[in-house]
Formats: C-alpha cells, sequence, structure tokens
C-alpha cells in the first residue's frame, strides 16, 4: 500500500476566470478529490492565492505540484503536510439572548473557554472563539 | 481609426505572419469570415470538410514547416468537432491556435442557440485558452496565444470570441509578446548539472540514447548529431523522434517502443547509461516501468519540468531547451567510440532482420505485405518524401520501415492515437512543405474517420499521395484479439466501399493494387503525377506486426513472433 497523508497545497496566481477550474482538472484527471478549496486575494498586489487540501501519496503530490505550476498563470506552488502547516479556525456562535439569562452554564462555558462577545441584540448575541478545531467544537 | 473587432483578429494574424488558416465557417464566426473577405489576398483559407479536418490539418502544417497551425470554427457543434484535434496536438506538443466564435456575450448561459462551455471543455486539452467579450482585448489576448503556443514546450491555445466582441469597433495597436509574468517557458540552465551529466557520460561503458521530439521542436537537429559524433552513443527514436537524425546515420540503431527494433530495446536494460534526450518516457516507450533500466543511471534533458521524475526517476536532469543545453554538453563530453557496444545492437538487428523484417519486406507468400508497400516506397522516394501516418498497424510498420534523410519528414499522431488523422494532416503537411513529396499512409478504419477531407483535396487541388493499405479489418485491434482475446474477433472485421469509386467521385486519380508486380509500377506513376493520387493497396487480412512488448511485460521481454 503507498501511504496517504493530507497535503495543504498553496497557489499563487494571476486572476483569471478559468484558472480554478484548470487546476482542480489536474486534480480530476488523476480521480484524487479535493477535501477543502479556498481562493482569496494575497499579500500581493494581483496576486491571488487558492489553497487546497487533498489526501494523496508524497510522489503524486510532487508531481501535481509540478503539473499546477505549468499552468500558464500560477506564479508558484507549493505543498505541505500537516505536520508543517497550524491550522486554526475561527469559530462564530449565535446565541438567543433570553438563554443567557435562563441558562447560567452558557456563561460559565464562555468563560471557561476563553470566548468573546462579539455582538449583542435584544433578540441574540454571537461569541467568537478561534482556536484548534476540536476545542471549538467543545463549545457546542 | 477605430477598426471591428473582427477586422482587429485578421490584423493580429497578419502581424503574426500568418498567410493560411483552415476553418469552417458558422453563425458565432460570421463577422470574421465577412472581415476575411477583404484580406484574401493575404491569408489564404482552407475550407475543410469538419473541423476535427481543420486541427489535423494545421497540426500537420505547423510538424512540416515548424510554424503554428492556426485554426477558425464557429461556436457549439464547431467548437465541440476540434476537441479531439486539440488534444492530439496537446500531448504531442503541436504549436496550434484555435478561434472559435461565442454567442454574444449578453446570452452568454443561457443556452442559447449553438452555444457551448469550449472555455470548459478544452481546459484539460489546452496549454491556455482565453474568452474575449470585448473587441479593445484582441491585440493583447491573440498576441499572447501565439507567444505561448509557440514559446517553452510548445502546444495548442483556444481563443473564445463572442459575436458582438467581433461587431464592437476598437482602436488597434499590436505589440508581441515576448514574456509573461508568471510563465517561465525555459528554465534557467544550470551549469553543474551539464558537468553531472557530461561526468556520467564520460565514465559510461554501455551509454544508450533516446531522443524524441524535443529535438525536433528545438530546430537542434544539427548539435544532437554532434553530440552523438563526438561521443560514439547508439541511439534511439521514439515514434516522435524519427527523421531528426537521418535513417541510414551509423549511431542510429532504430525505434523504441512496444513496436519499436529488437535492439534498443532489450539493450536498455543492459545499457549502463541511459540519457534521455527530449523525449517523455511514454508508456508504450517503457513498459512496465517496474522493469526499466533498473541498472543504469538516467539522464533526462528536458525543457518542461512537468516531466521530470514523472514516469522515471532520473539521477541528472539538465533542464532547458536542447538548442542551449546541447552545445554546452558537446563541450564538456569527451570524443569517445563504443564500437563493441554498437556491434551489440547489429547483432540483435541480424536477429530480428532474420525473424521479421525479411518477411516483412521480401515476401514469399502470395499476398503484399504492408511492410513491401513502405520498402517500394522508399525505393521510389529514396527516402525524401514525408510520411504521414495514421494509427494502426500501418503506422507501426511505416514507422518501423519508412527511410528519411530530413528532419520533419514523419508526421503522425503519437500520444493521443488518434485515428483519422492522417488524411487532413497530410494537407497540412503538403501546404507547411510545398516543395516536399508528401505521402499519407492510411488503414481503411482510419481513412474511413476522416474521409470527407477528400473534398479539401479536391477544392484545393493540393497534390498529396494517398496510400490506403487495406486488410478490411480495424488490423491493430484484431491482431491482440488474437492474441490476447483468444481470437474472438468483437467488431473489428470491416465490410468497405469501392474506395477507389468514391475517390474518383471527387475528381481524384486512383487506382486499386493487389498484385505484387503492379506495384511498384503503380508507386512511381503515383509520385510521378503532379496532381492528387489515391492508391488502395489489398494487404494481408491477418497479418500482424513483430516484434512485439505486450501491455506491461519489460522491454527485455520482446516478442519476435
Amino acid at each position: 500500500m503507498i501511504k496517504k497523508e493530507n497535503y495543504t497545497v498553496s497557489i499563487y496566481a494571476e486572476n483569471n476566470i478559468g484558472l480554478l477550474n484548470r487546476i482542480s482538472a489536474i486534480f480530476l484527471k488523476r480521480h484524487i478529490s479535493i477535501d477543502s478549496i479556498n481562493s482569496s486575494p494575497s499579500e500581493l498586489d494581483q496576486v491571488y492565492r487558492f489553497v487546497i487540501v487533498v489526501c494523496v501519496s508524497k510522489k503524486d503530490i510532487e508531481k501535481i505540484i509540478t503539473q499546477i505550476e505549468k499552468q500558464i498563470e500560477v506564479i508558484a506552488a507549493f505543498f505541505h503536510t500537516d505536520q508543517e502547516t497550524i491550522f486554526q479556525e475561527s469559530a462564530l456562535y449565535k446565541v438567543k439572548s433570553k438563554s443567557l439569562f435562563e441558562e447560567r452554564h452558557i456563561q460559565n462555558i464562555i468563560k471557561n473557554s476563553h470566548a468573546k462577545i462579539v455582538t449583542v441584540s435584544p433578540e441574540f448575541f454571537v461569541i467568537e472563539k478561534t482556536g484548534f478545531r476540536r476545542r471549538n467544537r467543545k463549545v457546542i | 481609426m477605430k477598426i471591428s473587432g473582427s477586422e482587429a483578429i485578421i490584423k493580429c494574424l497578419i502581424e503574426e505572419n500568418v498567410d493560411l488558416i483552415y476553418g469552417y465557417p458558422g453563425g458565432a464566426i460570421m463577422p470574421f469570415y465577412d472581415s476575411l473577405y477583404n484580406f484574401q489576398d493575404q491569408i489564404n483559407h482552407i475550407l475543410v470538410r469538419h473541423e476535427q479536418g481543420a486541427t489535423h490539418a494545421a497540426q500537420g502544417y505547423a510538424r512540416s514547416s515548424g510554424k503554428i497551425g492556426v485554426v477558425v470554427a464557429t461556436s457549439g457543434p464547431g467548437a465541440t468537432n476540434l476537441v479531439t484535434g486539440i488534444a492530439d496536438a496537446q500531448i504531442d506538443s503541436t504549436p496550434m491556435v484555435c478561434i472559435t466564435g461565442q454567442v454574444s456575450s449578453n446570452l452568454l448561459g443561457t443556452d442559447a442557440f449553438q452555444e457551448t462551455d469550449i472555455i470548459g471543455i478544452t481546459t484539460p486539452v489546452t496549454k491556455w485558452n482565453y474568452q474575449i467579450t470585448k473587441a479593445s482585448e484582441i491585440p493583447e489576448i491573440l498576441s499572447k496565444a501565439f507567444f505561448i503556443a509557440r514559446s517553452g514546450r510548445p502546444g495548442p491555445v483556444l481563443i473564445d470570441i463572442t459575436k458582438d466582441a467581433q461587431f464592437e469597433m476598437t482602436d488597434f495597436k499590436y505589440k508581441k509578446h515576448k514574456k509573461l509574468k508568471s510563465y517561465n517557458p525555459e528554465p534557467k540552465i544550470s551549469k553543474s548539472k551539464i558537468k553531472d551529466a557530461a561526468e556520467l557520460i564520460n565514465k559510461a561503458k554501455k551509454p544508450f540514447i533516446i531522443f524524441g521530439q524535443g529535438v525536433i521542436l528545438s530546430n537542434s537537429e544539427k548539435e544532437f548529431i554532434k553530440l552523438i559524433e563526438k561521443t560514439g552513443i547508439p541511439s534511439a527514436w521514439t515514434i516522435l523522434g524519427l527523421s531528426a537524425v537521418s535513417t541510414d546515420h551509423y549511431l542510429n540503431v532504430g525505434m523504441v517502443g512496444m513496436h519499436g527494433n529488437y535492439g534498443p530495446n532489450v539493450l536498455t536494460n543492459k545499457c549502463d547509461l541511459l540519457i534521455a534526450v527530449g523525449m517523455r518516457f511514454d508508456d508504450r516507450v517503457t513498459g512496465n516501468l517496474n522493469k526499466y533500466a533498473k541498472q543504469a543511471k538516467i539522464i533526462h534533458l528536458e525543457i518542461d519540468p512537468a516531466e521530470i521524475n514523472k514516469n522515471v526517476k532520473v539521477d541528472v536532469a539538465v533542464l532547458g531547451n536542447l538548442k542551449n543545453t546541447l552545445p554546452l554538453l558537446i563541450q564538456e563530453v569527451k570524443t569517445n567510440k563504443h564500437g563493441n557496444w554498437l556491434k551489440k545492437f547489429r547483432e540483435y538487428n541480424s536477429i530480428e532482420y532474420n525473424k521479421v523484417i525479411k518477411k516483412d519486406l521480401f515476401p514469399t507468400k502470395d499476398k503484399i505485405t504492408m511492410g513491401e508497400v513502405i520498402h517500394q516506397i522508399n525505393e521510389v522516394t529514396n527516402g525524401n518524401a514525408i510520411i504521414v501516418s495514421d494509427v494502426g498497424q500501418h503506422q507501426m510498420i511505416a514507422c518501423r520501415y519508412a527511410k528519411f534523410n530530413e528532419t520533419k519528414s514523419n508526421i503522425t499522431s503519437g500520444g493521443l492515437g488518434t485515428m483519422g488523422f492522417a488524411l487532413p494532416a497530410a494537407i497540412g503537411a503538403k501546404m507547411g512543405a510545398p516543395k516536399r513529396e508528401v505521402i499519407a499512409i492510411i488503414g481503411d478504419g482510419g481513412f474511413q474517420m476522416t474521409i470527407q477531407e477528400l473534398g479539401t483535396i479536391f477544392q484545393t487541388g493540393v497534390p498529396v499521395k494517398i496510400v490506403v493499405l487495406n486488410n478490411d479489418f480495424l488490423g491493430m485491434v484484431r491482431q491482440w484479439q488474437q492474441l490476447f482475446f483468444d481470437k474472438r474477433y468483437s467488431s473489428t472485421e470491416m465490410v468497405n466501399p469501392d474506395f477507389v469509386a468514391i475517390a474518383k467521385g471527387y475528381h481524384i486519380e486512383s487506382e486499386k493494387i493487389s498484385k505484387r508486380e503492379n506495384l511498384k509500377q503503380s508507386i512511381k506513376k503515383m509520385i510521378d503525377s503532379p496532381k492528387p493520387f489515391f492508391m488502395e493497396v489489398v494487404v494481408g487480412k491477418e497479418d500482424n506486426v513483430f516484434p512485439m512488448i505486450p501491455t506491461g511485460e519489460s522491454v527485455s521481454n520482446m516478442r519476435l513472433s
């Protein structure tokens, strides 16, 4: 069995309407499903970043990266294992304002998990918690 | 002064020195064709009979001339009919620019009449593609398209232009692209890698070179021959490398791959150094990768970084354009001769000659063989013709036995294996090299896939010579059914029409040969004719192509029968 693991692929590219299609086609061609994909402007002007997470073998990801870099608009592409990346998420929870007064333990959860209150209205309030996914889930 | 978008497209073509295009009109590309009417003295438009024919003709033109093939088609079915040819050009690295019409931009995404998402459809098979919705984009994008198609590892580019953009008025200013920010067509050459490669070459006792189309695409045939003559290394070609070095050169040891020659295949697993020059280790070349050249050090000279370690793990990768890397390597390597090692190839060749080649070229049985047709063509042309082959048994036979003195003389669909390629490709090849003899070698199956292009030959009068080797079978598939599927001939026998009558219907002089004694005379007549000529040769129904490496086998296990 060839060992497969999660890789986070970061691609820096000039924007073009078809580029996302072109990149995803490279995974499709090898029958690889994409676990997550994210596209956003990067720190650099006119340069966009795609972040893609896939579960493949090391050999495959090395070949895929060169095939991605070959695409005309792509400036550079990198891959990292889970050990090499830090993944944190920011979770927002919407809660009925009434329950804050009626259910005392909600106050405790907010206190214990070091969550922040972002906004409060008469109907609901929003709390925010940033951290590892496992801990964020615990809040629920 | 403002001009229309469609006129701007034509001005771009003229700026890129395009004087010949292949195409087929239709609704969404009509503004372009209307503008073309005014430029007929500058651009020759070849009206094909099917858009697929336009792409293969453009490929043939590009391969024989070294220039970019240009194709024009309408939206919807016109555009989708290009896909096979585009995929073929992509896998065989042929420079091609396709321009398609598209429905007006206000209709995009509405399932309008003859609308298809041709950008989405062609994304995986183009080097680059782009949809233009404003006339002002035309010069910039087309300049980019031509630059991308021809630079680095060449390939097909498709530009989709909406009908309203073709009508819209715009200022025209053309600037040729020489570079693009995010595109690096030729990787930087590492001097230390050249030194590493030279060191391995100088130390090797049994070095072996496999060269591919990279040598032809980079115009470095002379440099390559200088390298092999200096180092005395036996060199074999991949199917697309054929004709880069003349077939009778003393260091040219034949073809590698499934139906290649015995020596170069078996000795791949006996050499101590394998040098791959402008080739990509296709599975039809390597057979079983786990048993491929494991004993050897491997050097790979290549322009495309994505090809390094893709199929075969290499010891030294020399990235760059061969035109630049080969001269540097020639400086570093020592003059050498590998007489005994070269003799090994000769020994294997004589085994192959006795068991296979003799029977193919000088048969004693009554039916004509494909091999003797190619042999007779060699005799008449002296190896000076361009041979355009289709896909199947006749293709393997043509590539095994055709003699070539000049480069850019072998035109065939290598990577994609597109049946129907040869007839339209021969039209393009002749137009790309009008002074040369162009002979298409086609099977009865492939001929009928693009047979309508006889109409293009008739209308243009382009003097291509067409040889159909007819065995009334889809011969290669039948051969596999015989060898690997217990002779269960499932859907491979063909009931064929009267090909000569069809050719006559297009007013093409034609002949049918079924007797050996008429063969040479008819080939002479065909070559001497200044007009298009069609020749059908009836060959043995169940002849097989050998030697052969069965799928999944090692190159060492090549079968001679």
